[in-house]
């Protein structure tokens, strides 16, 4: 029997995890902004985190089957965002943001939560061992079309983020070796004609993460300074509003994706650890809300909320010390962005709605 | 699409297990990571952002200033200014302010992007420069525009400053920005925008005159603002240079020589002090202290008359009729003959076959029976083929390296040209062919392979007017010359002693050339005693000579006097190209004489001065009945 989904159900832990980790983001940022013009950033991003709390709330009321039935709706309705992105006027040299007039909305960020309904949708139903060709073939529009316009505008970084949420999907479900094999030697095949179409910039970062020296236009720059942000940062840190690197501007945007060299610089190796087992913790209990949801639907939603997670942390983090190379993937919840930190949210608010409605015994 | 709940409805537990160890392992990687980084190489990052943390500015040193003997000014600085381009907001500088700033500094926008795109990589509390040594209205637009660019701020420099424009250019030289080719050399202590020496003088002392620029050093905190300054790297100025120039004798010479093309160089045999050095024609020399226009550069490098050549030491011409003197020196020292030796010349003679001719042949008689005094007085071509025919190559070319020629003087200026002595091995090397006999007669009257600079020529005969006493020509004041570091040392000389005997029959032979009605008769003044030796030394063979109207053809004319005729205090040595005829260099080198001599009488005489005065009255030199003039 499944649960009718009472408040008193209400999954506070997850939520609380979340709400920690956005609060230590939010102070971060008025660390970094500290007698600077931008100070009052870190309102925002409370802001977001309240507003997002809020939406955690009702999309947890809503029965996620309810959602995965619109999910063609909520697919072409995505993908018509995007489209009518690419006519907007650019904004810093690209088309991410659609213009609300009270603040801007990063459409693939909404779009990230669509594409785990749809892949979710895909594979509900999948009785067999396996996923089929028709399955994958599903797969591949359902993440490739908004990729590739999300690639567009362009944001690689956000594109890429799509990607494990299918594989996460398809792995659940099981694939056979003969499609794994098949869809590997396709991937072999497709990476120059992928790297056809990068810009020079994303080539160079490419490039300079392979061979360091040969860098010319400061990615590799970058990725130095951040190194130097987080090592100097040492055991304790260098304590709050006092890291050099971020707050003299050697740090790119240090209050966007470079978030966590900021922290690290600042908090040090202790708050790195602290923070990464927070994320840790969020993660688990995730996994923990798929193991237990009531059908495979509710499961796949779940999975794919974590996989996504899970892949723009990774990343991140491993890109601050040069473990990958520099793309435009944010840290969830901690990063400045408001499409973020809400698109987030309602993601948990999904699993949430996966929980309430588990099994019950 | 209906959604249906299914009981039993499941995935495998394992996958799910599967991404927890997944997730475990992956954070496990990144918190590795994360300890090397903050805990193992913490030492070494804290460093490198401690490094980020430093605003150093320059402080340019001011350029040693060029001196003449009397302490007079020769080169100078004025203060100027050059713009700065402070990156510490780099997030201000927006593509339509750099624009902005561009147009306001008439800088090219392309090149001062990639400036700052290149500075981008490295400390951003560094500022960069973004226009050297500016104009006045640059100066102006950077302080009238501070509240819209607060990014540019000015720095203080030093521009070179010649007062006298042209006057001695190719002796002091000019400065210029470094080269890439001389910033890359390995070991090299440039940077790039240093201004450095590029000739004479200037190059020669650079490392003396640039001093070293100093840094002011200060750290800023996380908010930018200096919280403590470091050990500031102290500003050395560079030294001052005093040369041995006398700034009313260079003007002289540069007077006389005038808008002809050639060189006047003026030493002092005793010491090896040069006194002037002219090359001419000229360039201002405050052109190259800032930018040099592509125009002008090319106008001066294209110039046939080479005005950035210092034709006092580069240029190498036959020396014409002076190198008689070396002759003279090798025949008499050798004693292949002895002053009593006597030639009769119809005006040409035969010797191996071949016919040459004085320079009397021309005007259809010769110089009849002369001796080596006569010889020396009316330049006798046909006493010195004989001379070559008895000496042969190798004993010239013996006396000729020993006293001066062939080799560089030493003299402390850059691309010092060396001559030429003909050897039969240096034709055997050069031109893969037997040495010709004939080839000796030639350069027994300074004709034929044998090459040399004016300052060689001034060395050479200074140094045996002296008895064979040589002394490095420097321009440098010998008392500074240990301080300096330089390339020679107070009272270096070569000696090659010459008999006394040899010493009196040549300077009474090249007093009877001004004083005799000889060949430098127009160097000829009441009361002074000057000796020397004329030159005019064909640049083509006649016949080319003929056919052709241009002056590039004419011959060069040289005259080499000094002063006394015994123990000279001062030795000119005058190169007129395309001068025609000696004649026309003698009366530069008489008035150069004529002032150091005058010079000389209105100071309180020395000792020394007035034993030579005393020495001048009683006449050391029996005036032989003269000749008439040719």
């Amino acid at each position: 029997m499944l649960r009718p989904g009472k408040l008193k159900d209400f999954d506070w832990f997850l939520l609380g995890v979340a709400v920690v980790i956005a609060v230590i983001g939010a102070i971060e940022i008025y660390s970094t902004t500290l007698g600077t013009p931008l100070v009052g950033q870190y309102r925002k991003q409370i802001l977001f985190t309240f507003i997002g709390c809020l939406g955690a709330f009702v999309v947890s009321r809503i029965d996620y089957h309810a959602i995965l039935e619109r999910a063609p709706w909520l697919f072409g309705l995505g993908v018509l965002g995007l489209v009518v992105l690419l006519f907007t006027k650019p904004v810093a040299g690209a088309r991410r943001w659609f213009p609300l007039g009270f603040a801007t909305l990063q459409v693939s960020e909404l779009v990230k939560l669509v594409i785990i309904v749809s892949v979710a949708a895909i594979l509900a139903d999948r009785r067999d061992e396996a996923a089929t060709w028709k399955d994958l073939l599903k797969l591949g529009i359902v993440v490739g079309l908004p990729a590739a316009l999300v690639a567009l505008e362009p944001d690689l970084g956000t594109a890429l983020t799509f990607v494990p949420i299918a594989a996460a999907g398809v792995l659940m479900v099981g694939i056979r070796f003969r499609h794994v094999a098949v869809l590997a030697l396709f991937g072999a095949l497709m990476l120059p004609v992928g790297w056809h179409f990068l810009r020079p910039y994303q080539r160079e970062r490419v490039v300079s993460f392979i061979h360091p020296a040969q860098d010319t236009r400061g990615s590799h720059y970058q990725a130095t300074q951040s190194k130097i942000a987080i090592g100097s940062g040492g055991f304790l840190g260098k304590g709050f509003g006092s890291g050099t690197q971020s707050r003299l501007g050697f740090i790119p945007v240090s209050r966007a994706d470079f978030m966590f060299a900021t922290y690290s610089e600042e908090q040090g190796f202790v708050g790195t650890l602290f923070v990464m087992l927070l994320y840790f913790v969020l993660l688990l209990r995730l996994l923990d809300v798929a193991q237990t949801a009531g059908d495979r639907a509710g499961s796949l939603v779940v999975v794919g909320l974590a996989a996504l997670l899970f892949f723009q942390v990774s990343v991140n983090v491993g890109m601050m010390i040069g473990f990958l190379p520099i793309t435009g993937i944010p840290l969830p919840l901690m990063s400045q962005g408001g499409s973020s930190v809400l698109s987030t949210f309602l993601g948990l608010g999904m699993a949430i709605s996966v929980r309430m409605r588990r099994l019950v015994n | 699409m209906e959604f249906s709940s299914h009981q039993n409805d499941h995935f495998p537990g394992w996958k799910v297990v599967f991404f927890q160890y997944l997730v475990a392992v992956v954070f496990f990687i990144l918190l590795v990571g994360y300890w090397k980084i903050q805990v193992g190489e913490h030492g070494r990052y804290a460093e490198q952002a401690e490094r980020n943390r430093i605003r150093s500015l320059p402080i340019i040193a001011p350029r040693g200033r060029v001196l003449d003997r009397a302490g007079r000014v020769l080169v100078n600085n004025a203060p100027a200014f050059s713009v700065m381009l402070l990156r510490e907001n780099a997030a201000s500088l927006t593509p339509d302010k750099v624009g902005a700033m561009a147009r306001g500094l008439n800088l090219d926008l392309g090149e001062l992007r990639s400036e700052i795109s290149d500075a981008s990589q490295g400390n951003r509390f560094q500022p960069i420069i973004i226009k050297p040594h500016a104009e006045l209205e640059d100066a102006s637009f950077v302080e009238s525009h501070q509240t819209e660019f607060p990014e540019l701020a000015l720095l203080e420099v030093q521009d070179r400053v010649y007062p006298y424009h042209s006057f001695a250019a190719a002796t002091l030289g000019h400065v210029g920005e470094v080269s890439e080719e001389q910033v890359d050399k390995p070991g090299s202590p440039y940077r790039p925008g240093d201004v450095v020496g590029q000739s004479g003088v200037e190059r020669e002392y650079n490392s003396v005159l640039s001093g070293s620029d100093g840094m002011r050093r200060t750290i800023v905190n996380s908010r930018g603002e200096d919280v403590g300054s470091m050990t500031s790297i102290e500003v050395v100025p560079g030294r001052d240079v005093r040369l041995t120039l006398d700034l009313d004798i260079q003007q002289v010479a540069e007077t006389g020589l005038g808008d002809r093309n050639g060189a006047v160089v003026a030493l002092d045999p005793r010491t090896g002090d040069v006194l002037a050095m002219v090359s001419h024609p000229t360039y201002d020399p405050n052109g190259f202290a800032r930018h040099i226009d592509r125009e002008t550069w090319a106008h001066l490098t294209a110039d046939p008359g080479k005005p950035l050549m210092n034709k006092a030491i580069q240029a190498q011409l036959a020396p014409g009729s002076i190198f008689k003197i070396i002759t003279a020196t090798a025949a008499l020292e050798t004693g292949t003959i002895t002053s009593d030796f006597t030639v009769f010349c119809p005006g040409e003679v035969t010797i191996y076959g071949h016919t040459f001719h004085d320079w009397t042949f021309e005007n259809g008689h010769g110089h009849g029976r002369v001796d080596l005094h006569n010889a020396i007085v009316h330049s006798c071509d046909v006493y010195f083929y004989t001379l070559g025919k008895l000496l042969g190559i190798d004993k010239m070319a013996y006396f000729a390296k020993h006293m001066g020629l062939g080799a560089r003087t030493g003299i402390d200026l850059p691309a010092e040209e060396s001559g030429l002595v003909p050897s039969p091995e240096w034709v055997e090397k050069v031109y893969h062919r037997k040495w010709w006999p004939g080839e000796a007669i030639s350069v027994a009257i300074g004709q034929g392979a044998v090459m040399v600079t004016p300052l060689q020529l001034a060395y050479a005969l200074g140094g045996i007017a002296c008895g064979g006493v040589f002394h490095t020509p420097h321009l440098v004041s010998p008392s500074d010359a240990l301080a300096l570091n330089t390339k020679f040392t107070a009272g270096d000389a070569k000696r090659f002693p010459i008999g006394a005997g040899t010493l009196e029959c040549l300077t009474r032979g090249m007093w009877g050339v001004v004083n005799e009605g000889g060949t430098g008769a127009g160097a000829k003044l009441p009361g002074i005693d000057i000796a020397g030796k004329t030159g005019t030394a064909q640049v083509v063979s006649t016949g080319l000579q003929k056919s052709s109207r241009s002056s590039t053809f004419n011959n060069n004319a040289w005259f080499v006097g000094f002063e006394p005729s015994t123990k000279p205090e001062i030795v000119v040595a005058v190169l007129v190209m395309g001068g025609g005829h000696s004649a026309v260099a003698v009366p530069i080198a008489r008035d150069v004489i004529k002032a150091y001599y005058d010079k000389k009488q209105s100071h309180q005489p020395t000792l020394e001065q007035a034993e030579t005065q005393v020495r001048l009255l009683s006449g050391p030199l029996q005036v032989p009945s003269g000749r008439g003039k040719h």
